[in-house]
């Protein structure tokens, strides 16, 4: 495929959105009757959901930690989220980014209350188009919320890019693939911290800050949204 | 001057910040960093007496010690049951807690109590380092035989309950069921008839929905009371 | 799926507060410093039998890159470029909880942040390994090797793999016919062709100190560490935080620069290793 445009003469860039314009944000909170916590979000085209089991205990018991739970951590692809058909092998990508978004989580989840068990985090990825660990990761920590476990704080996510020079956030499929850069983070917004940081691609020290910058941005909104719909089904009077 | 950032019965999520200052004590689901008290569920805020913690909306109960449970038997061993009380830790019935006397080269467990047998219990020993010990020897523990169990998400168990029972004696006096709650959120039901289990149950679902809506007591008294009158019952 | 780590080595609570406590004065167990390296010893063309080979050591952790060269078919949405695999191995014999199997995750994580430090800032001109445009390319195999790990196997593999890969010759073709490409395994000429040279810088983070190249009880101990990738024209080309906490935006600014100061050395030593391949048997600072 010819790289096509990725910003336009007026700036704005192939879809139409403005370099810190994130795409439409779609988040539900305890979609699945199952699982102990679970929820969907989609950054545009994007679609992934999350499901929580636990704290639960797992056999065989020698696995598990005598003083806190373990976090057991699968972000995957469904075969039929890419445009050609993913095998349903787990991917060494699948298997690096499943490490990551795990360490991610162990840094907000009071994993110390329940020791000798396990909380399992699965993150299947419907559709993808770009920005599916940090969709992933938002909606993993949705889930956690969702199942009651404590944490230090929710975890929001979003990549950063850079296009023809230009930094933009929440980059989809185009902007990742044709871009220079791709760089996911995530935060604790609330404790300032960092959770997840990778790049793939280059940036100047400078270019570095900036898209830091902006990541912050992005992650404030994205944060904002994941407490709404955390309490958009209790601020709902049924009617009778 | 402590100062408190949230309202009581105000929704609150994890890293929300309740409260900042030395002489502020943060209570169940809050955490401190410094001199600044979070939010670590997603729950309801509580501010009493200088403490500020958190009622949580979700999430399975850390079992207690002296907690009355509904379990449901899953395993039968030799000397003991294994009992799914639905927290993170499976629970153990010894076989001494349960019969006066057994002998476990002649008697088989599985005659008192087998796989799928909801038993209510009491918890007597639970602490990190091992799983809850049951007991079904005392007033109102046992098998249960009759009647109908229902789940209900634990945390709504204290307003099911309400205060001073105030809740649970409304549910009693107006559908003349039996009625136990396990603190688990297990809910064992007994009722005189068919219309009445199936108004009680509804009116648990109703508390599950908007147990974090004021005024609930009143509302579930006249929920029931309009069932009854729609049924035609007493 | 990836699992919090339940068999690693047990670090003994009186040596960990020992190390915090060390930290506190700026010191380190092993007496450094916190911004200095380990003593690197990089030797050049240790395996004669594979078209490139580099053996690196930080400390006591001992990593051997090998590469091997094939001809092979492009891949499909890049039929112009030849194709670079990078792999790691964390050999059961390196490490006492290391298990035989198929890579962990661990070893996965380090091939594929050495592989984007390469191919984001195009260190190696995949587009001139082009034999038959659409059908016949060089395939580079980069694979690590970790013989012995005392923590920092990324920064030791990444070395390994761009020392290797600066000593790589390609086979010679000698004939080609229709679409079969015959090589000489034993004539190597042409140089692979490189446009910069990639190293990383990781540091750790303990409580609120920040130190580079974490030795493995450092590791074991961190809160986190990030990994930074930097070119020899300066750019960050590559960027991974690992461990189970995070890091503050000040911390973070901190370890960037640091960072750039530390790779620029170790571009230093690399360069001068690669000039004159005799002063790697001897260690350097």
């Amino acid at each position: 495929m010819e790289k096509p445009v990725l910003i336009r003469e007026d700036g704005l860039r192939h879809d139409g959105r403005r370099p810190d314009e994130l795409r439409p944000i779609r988040m539900e909170v305890g979609i699945l009757k199952n699982a102990d916590g679970s929820a969907l979000v989609q950054f545009g085209k994007t679609k992934v959901i999350a499901a929580v089991y636990g704290p639960r205990e797992i056999h065989p018991k020698h696995l598990t930690l005598p003083d806190r739970a373990l976090i057991r951590c699968r972000y995957h692809m469904a075969p039929f989220s890419t445009s050609e058909r993913k095998s349903p092998a787990p991917s060494r990508r699948e298997i690096e980014l499943s490490k990551v978004i795990r360490e991610a989580l162990e840094a907000t989840i009071f994993t110390e209350y329940f020791p000798r068990t396990t909380i399992d985090v699965f993150i299947e990825v419907l559709q993808a188009d770009g920005g599916t660990r940090t969709a992933g990761l938002t909606a993993a920590s949705l889930a956690v919320v969702d199942a009651g476990i404590p944490m230090k704080d929710l975890v929001a996510a979003v990549a950063v890019g850079k296009v023809d020079g230009v930094l933009v956030l929440d980059i989809d499929e185009i902007e990742d693939e044709f871009g220079e850069a791709d760089m996911p983070v995530a935060m604790m917004p609330s404790l300032d911290r960092i959770v997840l940081l990778q790049l793939n691609g280059v940036l100047t020290r400078e270019e570095f800050r900036n898209a830091l910058e902006l990541a912050k941005k992005g992650i404030m909104e994205i944060y904002r949204l994941q407490k709404e719909s955390l309490t958009k089904k209790y601020l709902m009077y049924p009617e009778e | 001057m402590p100062k408190i950032y949230v309202a009581n019965r105000q929704i609150v999520r994890p890293g929300d910040l309740l409260a900042e200052g030395d002489d502020v004590k943060g209570g169940d689901y809050t955490y401190r960093i410094g001199n600044k008290i979070y939010a670590s569920v997603l729950g309801l805020a509580n501010v009493d007496d200088g403490v500020v913690s958190v009622i949580p909306l979700e999430g399975m109960n850390m079992p207690k010690e002296g907690d009355v449970v509904i379990g449901l038997v899953t395993s039968v061993g030799i000397t003991n049951w294994i009992v799914d009380i639905r927290g993170p830790y499976k629970a153990v019935l010894n076989a001494n807690e349960a019969l006066e006397s057994f002998n476990p080269i002649t008697d088989d467990l599985r005659k008192y109590l087998d796989v799928g047998d909801y038993i209510i219990a009491k918890i007597i020993v639970f602490d990190r380092t091992r799983n809850p010990l049951l007991t079904i020897k005392g007033k109102g523990l046992g098998k249960i035989t009759e009647g109908k169990v229902i789940d209900v998400k634990p945390s709504r168990v204290p307003r099911i309950i309400g205060k001073k029972k105030a809740m649970l004696n409304i549910l009693i006096e107006q559908t003349k069921c039996t009625i136990i709650v396990g603190q688990n959120g297990r809910i064992w039901i007994r009722c005189p008839n068919e219309e009445l289990e199936d108004i009680l149950v509804r009116a648990i679902r109703k508390i599950e929905a908007e147990a974090h809506i004021p005024g609930l007591t009143e509302r579930v008294k006249r929920f029931i009371e309009e069932e009854k009158r729609r049924l035609g019952i007493a | 799926m990836s699992l919090t780590p339940t068999s690693q080595p047990i670090m003994p609570r009186l040596k960990r507060d020992t190390l915090i406590s060390l930290l506190k004065k700026g010191n380190r167990i092993d007496g450094r410093a916190p911004e200095d390296y380990r003593p690197i010893t990089i030797q050049l063309n240790p395996i004669p039998k594979a078209e490139g080979s580099a053996l690196v050591k930080i400390g006591d952790t001992m990593v051997m890159t090998g590469v091997k060269t094939e001809i092979g078919e492009p891949f499909r949405d890049r039929p112009f470029e030849g194709v670079l695999q990078v792999h790691a191995e964390y050999v059961p014999l390196a490490s006492p909880s290391f298990e035989p199997g198929p890579p962990d995750e661990n070893a996965i994580e380090a091939a594929r942040v050495i592989d984007r430090c390469l191919r984001e800032p195009k260190a190696i001109k995949l587009d001139e390994l082009v034999i038959i445009p659409g059908r016949k390319v060089w395939v580079i195999f980069n694979d690590i090797y970790l013989i012995d790990h005392d923590g920092n196997v990324v920064d030791a593999g990444a070395l390994a793999t761009m020392a290797a890969l600066n000593t790589t010759k390609l086979p010679k073709i000698i004939g080609i016919e229709g679409d079969n490409v015959v090589i000489d395994r034993g004539v190597r000429e042409t140089p692979l062709p490189l446009s910069l040279n990639v190293v990383t810088v990781t540091l750790a983070k303990i409580g609120g100190y920040i130190i580079v190249d974490p030795n493995l009880d450092e590791e074991l101990i961190a809160d986190a560490r990030l990994t930074i990738g930097f070119d020899s024209l300066g750019r960050i080309v590559g960027l991974q935080k690992m461990g189970m906490s995070g890091f503050t935006r000040s911390e973070l600014d901190y370890a960037i620069d640091l960072a750039f100061k530390k790779a620029k050395e170790l571009h230093e030593l690399l360069e001068k290793v690669l000039k004159n391949p005799e002063t790697a048997s001897k260690p350097i600072v």
